[in-house]
């Protein structure tokens, strides 16, 4: 593992540096905020001075304070609605691939559906009927998310149950689930993390947008995607302040982009795209 | 011939089923809630008059199957219903806010396509030179960079420090042409940018998948000219990816334009929507989505069907 690290090429190495600096970030928010998350200590838009290192937003909380436990928040959403995604697609993906049939057929068709509209376009539907909360802006989107999971982890184990290890295994009588962990799951690993990376990124800025719409995560929970649409004024008033938190949300999806291209890179070969 | 004809047709027939299967689903997404969606909407002191009455107006109060009826006759006809929220007929508004987000869409498609095609095709011939390396990073960098990041830089710059922009874009019917050309042209140019990256790699992995093709190799060998390489054999090939490409980036586009319509204040049918779900207002939104999905599946529509009349291998499949 370190060997393979260090033979990385720059971009993925200074990728991995950048989401642990994140990941302590989080995980560390309390004790590295100088002020709570929601706390007023002072008057909005207060400017950058050595009390305040980033000034106040618009009514008055610690601008840094904020962009920390942003951290935990913002990622912590988009991480966890990953996990879900994956769990219901690469179950799903894994199952259609090793059953085929009529199950296949149908589990396809309906993620055919799903991902002929935009996933945008579904999501904003569903939050108007089941409105903004942060579990059903979880679920929808870990569900909407689910099918590119879905196609991937199919087509993937597609090639892995046609092998004669997995003949042997199903001969000598193992059940399903013995199949999907031991047999298919290990082999189609590489690519689903690679698409691991590649699906928290999209997930990350599609929160991030629903945020900045004033859809997604709503206040007084520190995210950055609303901390941009509450400060956007400052903007006008040649205040760099409101691309912070715009800032350190590129900062974390270029550094996933790097390390997943690399990754992808290690595990096709010579790809040319 | 009859059997292109056949494939197309076969590929409108899945399109216009799948819009049919969209549009079912759109319409019947408010029986998804549990219990009610007056309830989840007027809170739980409604009273039942004001409970009837709102069951009424959104017509929940008829059996499904006709209500979707008459809700998909009154899309197909023009007649959406009216919000919620202002009690106006949908149809009045929404108009004027789709050719906005169309005349948007168009210009930033004008900037992107040329210019995406271009820069894309020069990596492609450049591979693995310095030019080839720094796209490829700059492109991976952008494409990782939110909508509304990439809006506000552009305001700062363009719009607050050098003020050669207006940072909002507040177009309206009676601007003449040049005028709203010009107040479009920011966000115009946020949209180019977010759409340009991934519209440059799709055509540089279409054309390097090209060039390796052995007939191009044949062509290399026997001393034909680069220039005459690309222009007499490899472009003929290219043109169904590319047209692929870029079918396929305009739909990106169609959903891209909803978070910077918003940064811009620009009066377009994505900000309507947005604007639409915050109050709820759901046969606004279920207005909006359905022209979004529409727009969205012909264009993907148009897409498959360019790469099946391009690409002799996809009209006989074995």
């Amino acid at each position: 593992m370190g060997k393979l690290i260090l033979g990385a090429p720059l971009s993925a190495k200074i990728g991995l540096l950048v989401i642990f600096g994140y990941v302590f970030t989080a995980v560390f928010a309390p004790w590295i905020a100088p002020y709570s998350e929601t706390a007023i200590v002072g008057s909005s838009y207060e400017l950058w001075t050595e009390e305040f290192i980033f000034g106040t937003d618009n009514i008055g909380r610690d601008m840094l304070s904020r962009l920390i436990f942003g951290a935990r928040n913002t990622i912590g959403i988009a991480f966890a609605t990953v996990v879900i995604a994956f769990l219901i697609g690469g179950v799903t993906g894994m199952l259609a691939a090793i059953l085929g049939g009529w199950y296949d057929m149908a589990i396809s068709r309906l993620v055919d559906i799903l991902m002929a509209v935009p996933s945008l376009i579904f999501a904003l539907l569903l939050l108007t009927i089941f409105g903004t909360s942060i579990l059903s802006l979880i679920l929808i989107i870990a569900v909407l998310d689910s099918t590119r999971v879905f196609r991937i982890s199919r087509s993937a184990a597609m090639n892995v149950v046609v092998m004669e290890f997995v003949e042997a295994a199903r001969l000598r009588g193992e059940g399903m689930w013995w199949v999907i962990r031991k047999e298919v799951l290990p082999n189609i690993m590489a690519p689903l993390l690679a698409e691991f990376g590649l699906r928290f990124c999209f997930v990350f800025l599609f929160i991030a947008a629903l945020s900045f719409l004033g859809l997604g995560i709503q206040p007084p929970t520190a995210d950055w995607g609303s901390m941009v649409r509450d400060n956007a004024t400052l903007i006008n008033y040649n205040d760099i302040t409101p691309l912070l938190p715009a800032a350190a949300i590129a900062g974390l999806t270029v550094a996933v982009n790097f390390v997943v291209d690399w990754m992808l890179h290690l595990s096709s070969g010579l790809r040319s795209d | 011939m009859s059997s292109l004809t056949k494939v197309i047709l076969q590929r409108l027939g899945l399109g216009v089923l799948t819009l049919f299967v969209v549009s079912l689903i759109i319409a019947f997404v408010v029986e998804l809630l549990p219990g009610d969606i007056t309830q989840a909407m007027l809170g739980q002191s409604a009273t039942p008059e004001t409970v009837a009455a709102f069951r009424a107006e959104i017509g929940l109060d008829r059996p499904a199957h006709i209500r979707y009826l008459q809700w998909l006759k009154g899309m197909l006809s023009g007649d959406m219903g009216r919000s919620l929220a202002s009690k106006r007929e949908i149809t009045e508004f929404i108009g004027t806010r789709l050719s906005n987000t169309l005349f948007l869409g168009g210009v930033a498609a004008a900037f992107a396509v040329p210019l995406a095609l271009f820069l894309g095709l020069l990596a492609a011939l450049y591979r693995n030179s310095l030019y080839d390396r720094i796209v490829n990073l700059a492109t991976l960098t952008s494409i990782s960079f939110p909508e509304f990041f990439v809006a506000y830089i552009l305001i700062l710059f363009l719009s607050v420090k050098s003020g050669i922009f207006p940072g909002i874009s507040n177009v309206s019917t009676d601007l003449a042409f040049g005028d709203k050309l010009f107040r479009t042209l920011l966000p115009a140019l946020t949209l180019t940018l977010v759409v340009l990256a991934h519209m440059l790699r799709m055509t540089r992995a279409a054309i390097i998948n090209l060039l390796s093709s052995p007939y191009i190799e044949m062509a290399r060998l026997k001393g034909t000219r680069p220039f005459r390489v690309i222009v007499h054999h490899a472009l003929p090939n290219a043109w169904g990816p590319i047209v692929n490409v870029i079918a396929l980036n305009l739909a990106y586009l169609v959903v891209g334009v909803v978070v910077v319509e918003v940064v811009f204040v620009y009066p377009g049918l994505g900000q309507l929507l947005v604007d639409s779900v915050s109050k709820r207002d759901l046969p606004v939104v279920q207005a909006c989505a359905m022209i979004f999905a529409v727009v969205y599946i012909l264009l993907n529509l148009l897409s498959d069907i360019v790469s099946i009349v391009s690409n002799p291998r996809l009209l006989h499949p074995r």
